[in-house]
C-alpha cells in the first residue's frame, strides 16, 4: 500500500507534465481563434449602446475578466486545501500556478473597471462594496504568492499558503453578492439565471465567446506555468533528469 | 457595420481612450504571461540540466 502510494506520488507529477504538454498547444489554438471571433463580435456586429455609447464595448473583457478572477480563485482555494489534506504535491503546484493568472485577472477587471467607471460614473474609484471587495481579491492573491514564496521549505509553503487562500475564499461570496448585499454604485449582476438578458443578443455573445477565450487563455497559461513548476520541485528525480538527458538532444 | 472610417473605429465615439486603454493593458498583459511562463519552464530545464551535470562529477 504504502509502496503503491508512493509508487503514484512518484508518477503524478510526470504524467501531468507530459499531458499538459499535449494539451497546451491546442489550447493556444483555441484562445487564439476565440479572441479573433469574440473581438469582430464585440466592435462589429454588437450595435452602439444607447445610453453609454462605445464606451460600454469594455463590459466584453471586464465582465469575463471579473469572472475569471473569481473563478480562478475558488480554483486555487480548492487544490492548495485539496493538496494540504492529501499530501498531493500535484495539486498544490497547480495552486501556485493559478494564482499569477487569477492575479492578472483581478487586476484587468480593476483597470478595465477603473476605465469604465470614469465616463460612465464620472470617478475612476469609488469605495463601493464591489469594488472595494475585488481590490480585496487583488491582495489576497498577492499575500498567497508572497507567502509561497517567503517559506523555503515547499510543503510547509504549500500548507501555509492553503489555509490563506481557503480562509481568503469567504470574500469570494462577498464580491458575488456585494451588488445585492448593499447599495452600491455598480451595476447589478450582467447575467441572471432567473431573469430575461438586459442586453442585446449580439453583445452577450460577444461577452461569452470572450468568456470562452479566457477560459482557455487560463488554462493554457496556467498549464505552461505548472509545468515549469513541476520542473522546479521535481529536479532531482530520475525522470526530471531523463527528461534533461533526452532533451539536450531535441533541444528540451 | 459600426464604423464609417478607421478613424471613426479608433476614436469610439470619443471615448478611444477609455476603449483602448483596457484593451491595450488586456492583451499586453495576456501576451507578457505566457512569454513569463516559458521563460520560466526554460530557466528550470536549464538549472536541472546543469544539476545533471554536476551528478557526473560526484
Amino acid at each position: 500500500m504504502t509502496a503503491g502510494m508512493r509508487l503514484f506520488n512518484f508518477a503524478a507529477p510526470s504524467r501531468f507534465y507530459t499531458l499538459t504538454g499535449t494539451l497546451a498547444p491546442w489550447l493556444w489554438v483555441l484562445t487564439a481563434a476565440l479572441s479573433v471571433v469574440g473581438l469582430y463580435m464585440g466592435f462589429f456586429v454588437a450595435p452602439v449602446d444607447a445610453t453609454q455609447g462605445n464606451a460600454y464595448r469594455i463590459i466584453f473583457i471586464h465582465v469575463p475578466a471579473a469572472w475569471m478572477s473569481m473563478v480562478l480563485y475558488l480554483a486555487m482555494a480548492f487544490w492548495a486545501a485539496i493538496g494540504w489534506a492529501f499530501r498531493a504535491r500535484m495539486a498544490s503546484m497547480l495552486a501556485r500556478a493559478l494564482a499569477p493568472t487569477g492575479a492578472m485577472f483581478t487586476f484587468v477587471a480593476l483597470w478595465t473597471g477603473a476605465l469604465w467607471g470614469k465616463p460612465a460614473w464620472g470617478a475612476w474609484w469609488v469605495w463601493d462594496a464591489r469594488l472595494t471587495s475585488e481590490l480585496i481579491l487583488l491582495f489576497l492573491y498577492l499575500g498567497y504568492i508572497a507567502l509561497v514564496e517567503a517559506i523555503d521549505d515547499p510543503r510547509r509553503a504549500d500548507q501555509a499558503g492553503a489555509l490563506l487562500s481557503v480562509v481568503g475564499a469567504v470574500n469570494i461570496p462577498v464580491i458575488y453578492f456585494s451588488v445585492r448585499w448593499w447599495n452600491t454604485l455598480h451595476q447589478g449582476a450582467t447575467i441572471s439565471m432567473t431573469a430575461a438578458p438586459k442586453m442585446a443578443a449580439t453583445m452577450l455573445t460577444a461577452m461569452l465567446i470572450l468568456t470562452l477565450a479566457f477560459w482557455a487563455y487560463s488554462f493554457a497559461v496556467v498549464f505552461m506555468r505548472v509545468r515549469a513548476i513541476v520542473i522546479e520541485r521535481e529536479r532531482h528525480t530520475a525522470w526530471v533528469a531523463d527528461l534533461v538527458r533526452a532533451g539536450k538532444g531535441a533541444g528540451a | 457595420m459600426n464604423w464609417n472610417s478607421p478613424s471613426e473605429f479608433f476614436a469610439m465615439g470619443g471615448h478611444g481612450l477609455y476603449v483602448w486603454g483596457s484593451y491595450g493593458v488586456t492583451a499586453l498583459l495576456m501576451l507578457v504571461e505566457p512569454w513569463l511562463a516559458a521563460r520560466r519552464r526554460r530557466n528550470a530545464l536549464r538549472d536541472a540540466a546543469s544539476a545533471e551535470v554536476w551528478k557526473e562529477f560526484d
